[in-house]
């Protein structure tokens, strides 16, 4: 697999790169000035002190041209680093903003593992590529160049071969790298496997400790370990070939210009100072491209970030913006088919929903019940059919406003990595503590969390503290409670809650539906009490619609 | 003992093989030296037109040289990379080793991929440190013993220079790279946080209306990150920069000592690129500074997982009975167990219940780790199933199973129409901790195994999780019914334990009732509750559906 060096879409997608990639380029040129003003110097110095002379101007030339040299390294990394900082910020903004844009559904899945990885530190891989291998990326076509104008001034038949040979340094790399690099990309499969057999062993050591095999594995991952040591090295043999090989070109190559110049010399037919300038910049010429390609593949991650998160980002412009506000009144499903990838989540179902409502959802799971909270928060397009609000159809609806007149209690609430008031006032965020402990008291939470150490200003989520399933659920209650919406939409949990957790959180369930339009997916059935209306869904139909206490 | 230390002692028998990686390392470097010195003693020397012969030696050396060190550069990184391959093998063992011994609870997936980078960072610490570090110090001792062989006072200046490239300049890096690893690694890892809310809550942000704030607060971050990374990168490159500049200057000050000196002019020539050389030889030193530095809190956590404890037997004696059971998972925290005791008599069947958190687990795997897995075992809480065939995983129950045993306990546990059904049967890989299966038939795989493992006391924590109700009483049923011996039964189900010799009822790490499902529903209390409130709840479904 062959990849592109550069990838041209950052310049279009990340604009503000293009004044670092300027400054790149013409730091570059600077460099290869500055090498061979450097070569010059000390060509100098050095001809004038095999005479036994110190040639000053040429040593104040040179520590010059090295002072210069060095302002370049810095100017590069700086430049390199800055574009790299940049860059990152930018797709990081755009992948989170992509999900915003598109949509729960959309990320739901594996996807929102892959999205949370790249924009956090996935993306930090291209620092390599930044300021590592873009930078030499420039050198390698402007140090050549200009060492290759710099010879054939001083010595037009040294700056032949030079030329000469110089392709071959990327020859031999794409032929010899190609190579290392398909052997690599094979052994690389079952090194990772044997490198993932180690996880698994350790996270499965508890159960291998209750099968008393933990003696017998340790032997085992040390047969695995070394099993990784004679494959890791029967790649690392052929990989370290073609840098060796290389090297070998770039020594053999200037062998090729030192020998005819050093019998020039014998002969008189050059100037020392000419030899001398031959002997210090040919090797210029090689070193950059090697170095390139040495670094090509500690870049490879970050190039491969930068691709996933272009494809995730995808074309930006793609949910047209939809603005109709919805007015409170009934919602109403018109012969609405959902499919999915993996199969058709709901298929031709109507109903209707009126105001004051208290609807519940039953059937098995898979069924499509939560499909169908998901059409009315407008998470799920209907791929065929429509969701209609008081008459507005919700593919133009202005959903944001929509949600304003919804609370939704999802089978399992997502913990934000803030304080417990914080992830409560989610849907509410100007509320006061009072109505927080308010919430929290009617969701029969409060005891919960005056045990806590740091009570309401406990950090949950990633690093921080986690909740129970029964905590969890009534955290998520408080916040539907908090949010004080007309409509509730309430994914009931299939976990398992201890009896006390379960009756507190139906008893604060209830209190919720009160004096709301309600749709309750049910598992349990006290909770179908609360409803007026039940529904049965199978295979994506809808089989049963009756209002409860009417004969089965 | 320092974690370097520590990882070193580890390393002793590989001792000579990272030596020989070392040699061959500033054997390279040398080369390299002396191929730029020779040669440019081979031009300045030509250029007065001495006989060819006064050249051959010197002519010969630069070939030899520039083969040399290639093919030296070559072997050296296999030498390297075999021996720190090598001492790996022994830290993944030992880590092994003494986390098996650590009774500890099941970690998260990061924090497992994170013991697996650790265990890499030695791998960094021998060999983008140790042996490159080694090498640049070797080279650069050599160097100088060289340059005073020629003339004491370019030594003098080209010691300056190797003070600066070799000592200050990595300890600025040092410095450097610390103070950015502390400030950039709290944002960078608040940044994580916000893309996992992001993503992982984008339905809740969504249905809450509150996307646009969150986005808003993690877009700032990351404008945060990218103008810190900016600020601390100018820093960072000032230290290549100064090394850039060590290089040239300590070259031009060599020059213009040797030539204050009277050295040779031939001399003059070789020690002026003999000295670029060698500085920047030494910067590699700086790399290795902030390699290391990188790695400090990753070998500091794999230190502690060199000296694994000695694995001890446990007794393969039927236990009988547990007496006053207390266990703390914190010292000083609230018992998880609190004085518990449960009688064993041989053959009975033993249910154990009560709300979550009521120490149900925790007694299961106090029995189970009293005596060996052939007296004691079964299905504990968070069982693991491996990436491995069906067979493989079966086989941790019992070594040697035959397929008649392992098509037996898959029929117990009603497993045994999927495997027929797979067209590897007994060999289909299960994925990732059974990524590949349903979370059925997950359950059932593990319950098999405990199936297999047919021991005098059989454990089940929660065997029939997952698993729809009347599948769940089905599987439970035949899995009790196939059990020669005693069973202790862990479940939140109460149906099922009517038959069952008795009850514990576990609340606080406390036993607050015992008895037969038949006394206990009959007294007031938890138990009773509980199967009233279970059972109206199938019943009221029954007729509601």
């Amino acid at each position: 697999m062959s990849r592109r060096p550069f990838d041209p879409r950052l310049l279009r997608r990340v604009p503000a790169t293009r004044r670092q990639f300027g400054a790149l380029g013409a730091l570059g040129i600077a460099a290869g000035v500055v090498v061979i003003a450097q070569a010059t110097a000390l060509a100098t110095l050095l001809a004038a002190a095999a005479d036994g002379r110190l040639d000053r101007p040429a040593l104040a030339a040179f520590v010059a041209a090295v002072a210069a040299r060095a302002g370049v390294v810095w100017g590069q990394g700086v430049v390199a680093a800055r574009a790299a900082a940049t860059v990152k910020a930018a797709l990081r903004t755009e992948l989170l903003g992509s999900v915003g844009a598109r949509g729960p559904a959309w990320v739901a899945g594996q996807r929102a593992g892959e999205i949370a990885t790249l924009a956090g530190r996935g993306l930090d891989a291209l620092d390599a590529y930044f300021t590592g291998y873009l930078p030499q990326l420039v050198l390698s076509v402007t140090v050549p160049v200009a060492v290759l104008a710099r010879l054939t001034f001083a010595d037009w038949s040294s700056a032949l071969i030079v030329a000469v040979t110089l392709p071959l340094i990327p020859i031999f790399g794409a032929l010899l790298g190609w190579q290392a690099q398909a052997a690599t990309e094979r052994q690389w499969r079952r090194l990772s496997m044997l490198g993932g057999h180690f996880l698994d062993m350790v996270a499965g050591l508890p159960t291998l400790r209750a099968f008393g095999r933990v003696r017998a594995q340790v032997e085992v991952v040390r047969r695995m370990a070394d099993g990784h040591r004679v494959a890791t090295m029967r790649t690392l043999r052929i990989a370290f070939l073609s840098g060796l090989a290389l090297e070998l070109v770039a020594t053999l190559s200037v062998a090729l210009v030192a020998v005819p110049v050093g019998l020039r010399l014998l002969s008189g037919g050059l100037t020392l100072q000419t030899a001398l300038l031959v002997l210090l910049l040919a090797p210029e010429a090689y070193l950059p491209l090697r170095a390139a390609g040495a670094k090509f593949h500690a870049s490879m991650e970050g190039l491969t970030a930068l691709n996933q998160s272009f494809a995730l980002i995808g074309d930006p412009s793609a949910r047209p913006s939809a603005t109709a506000s919805v007015p409170a009144g009934e919602i109403r499903l018109e012969r609405v088919t959902v499919e999915y990838e993996r199969g058709v989540a709901l298929r031709d179902v109507s109903l209707v929903i009126r105001p004051g409502e208290r609807v519940a959802l039953i059937g098995p799971s898979g069924a499509g019940k939560s499909t169908l909270l998901g059409l009315v928060l407008g998470f799920v397009t209907p791929t065929s059919g429509r969701v209609l609000v008081g008459g507005v159809d919700l593919a133009t609806a202005d959903l944001d406003g929509w949600r304003r007149q919804i609370a939704w209690v999802p089978q399992r609430a997502h913990l934000f990595a803030s304080s417990l008031a914080d992830n409560i006032r989610l849907g509410a965020p100007g509320a006061t503590d009072e109505q927080v402990r308010i919430a929290l008291k009617a969701a029969a939470l409060d005891e919960v969390v005056d045990a806590l150490p740091d009570g309401l200003d406990t950090v949950l989520g990633e690093r921080g503290h986690g909740l129970s399933s029964g905590q969890r659920q009534r955290l998520a209650l408080a916040r539907a409670f908090l949010r004080d919406a007309p409509i509730l939409l309430l994914d009931e949990p299939t976990a398992r809650l201890d009896a006390a957790s379960e009756a507190a959180v139906l008893a604060a369930t209830r209190k919720l539906v009160a004096g709301r339009t309600a749709l309750l997916v049910a598992h349990r059935p006290a909770l179908l009490a609360e409803a007026d209306r039940v529904i049965r869904v199978e295979g994506g139909r809808v089989t049963a619609d009756s209002p409860v206490g009417a004969p089965a | 003992m320092s974690p370097e230390r520590r990882v070193l002692r580890l390393a002793r028998p590989y001792l000579g093989r990272l030596l020989l990686a070392g040699v061959l390392a500033a054997g390279t470097e040398l080369a390299g030296l002396a191929l730029m010195a020779t040669a440019t003693w081979l031009l300045i020397t030509a250029a007065g037109q001495p006989p060819v012969a006064a050249l051959t030696v010197a002519i010969v050396s630069v070939r030899a040289l520039a083969i040399g060190r290639g093919v030296l550069r070559y072997t050296e990184r296999l030498a390297g990379h075999d021996a720190v391959l090598r001492i790996i093998t022994e830290v993944r063992a030992r880590a092994f080793a003494t986390l098996a011994g650590r009774r500890e609870q099941a970690r998260s997936g990061d924090a497992l991929s994170r013991l697996v980078s650790d265990v890499d960072a030695v791998q960094d610490l021998l060999l983008r440190v140790l042996v490159p570090g080694a090498a640049a110090s070797a080279v650069g001792v050599l160097a100088l013993a060289g340059a005073t062989a020629i003339s004491l006072p370019a030594a003098l200046a080209l010691a300056g220079g190797l003070l600066v490239a070799g000592v200050a300049l990595p300890a600025a890096a040092t410095a450097l790279t610390r103070r950015t690893a502390d400030r950039v690694a709290p944002l960078r890892a608040a940044l994580a946080a916000d893309a996992i809310d992001l993503t992982h809550g984008a339905a809740d942000l969504a249905a809450f209306g509150a996307t646009g704030t969150a986005l808003d607060a993690a877009s700032g971050r990351a404008r945060e990150l990218a103008a810190l990374e900016r600020r601390l990168a100018a820093a960072g490159w000032a230290v290549d920069a100064a090394g850039v500049l060590i290089a040239g200057a300590t070259s031009a000050a060599v020059v213009a000592a040797a030539l204050s000196a009277s050295v040779d002019g031939v001399l003059v020539g070789v020690l002026a690129v003999g000295t670029l050389a060698a500085v920047e030889a030494s910067l590699a030193l700086v790399t290795a500074a902030r390699q290391h530095t990188e790695l400090r809190t990753g070998l500091r956590r794999v230190a502690d997982l060199l000296d694994p404890p000695p694995l001890e037997d446990r007794s393969g004696d039927t236990p009988t009975a547990l007496r006053d059971v207390t266990v703390r998972y914190r010292p000083g925290g609230p018992p998880a167990l609190d004085g518990v005791s449960l009688e064993l008599p041989p053959g009975h069947r033993i249910g154990i219940v009560g709300p979550s958190g009521a120490g149900k687990s925790t007694l299961l795997r106090v029995l189970a780790e009293s005596a060996a897995p052939s007296a004691v075992g079964g299905l504990l809480a968070d069982a693991h199933v491996f990436h491995a065939t069906v067979r493989e995983n079966l086989a941790l129950g019992r070594a040697g199973a035959t397929d008649d045993d392992l098509a037996a306990a898959c029929a117990t546990a009603g497993l045994l129409d999927w495997v027929r059904e797979q067209p590897d049967g007994w060999d289909t890989v299960v994925g990732e901790d059974g990524g590949q299966l349903s979370g059925g038939q997950r359950q059932r795989l593990a319950l098999a195994r405990a199936v297999l493992l047919d021991p005098a006391v059989l454990v089940l924590d929660e065997p029939t999780e997952g698993l729809d109700p009347s599948a769940a009483d089905r599987v439970l049923a035949a899995v009790v019914a196939s059990a020669r011996a005693t069973v202790v039964l862990v479940t939140h189900r109460l149906r099922g334990l009517a038959d069952f010799d008795h009850v514990v009822v576990l609340d606080n790490g406390r036993v607050v009732q015992q008895g037969r499902h038949a006394e206990l529903v009959e007294a007031p209390g938890w138990y009773r509750d509980q199967w009233l409130a279970q059972e109206t709840a199938e019943r009221g479904y029954l007729s509601a559906a």
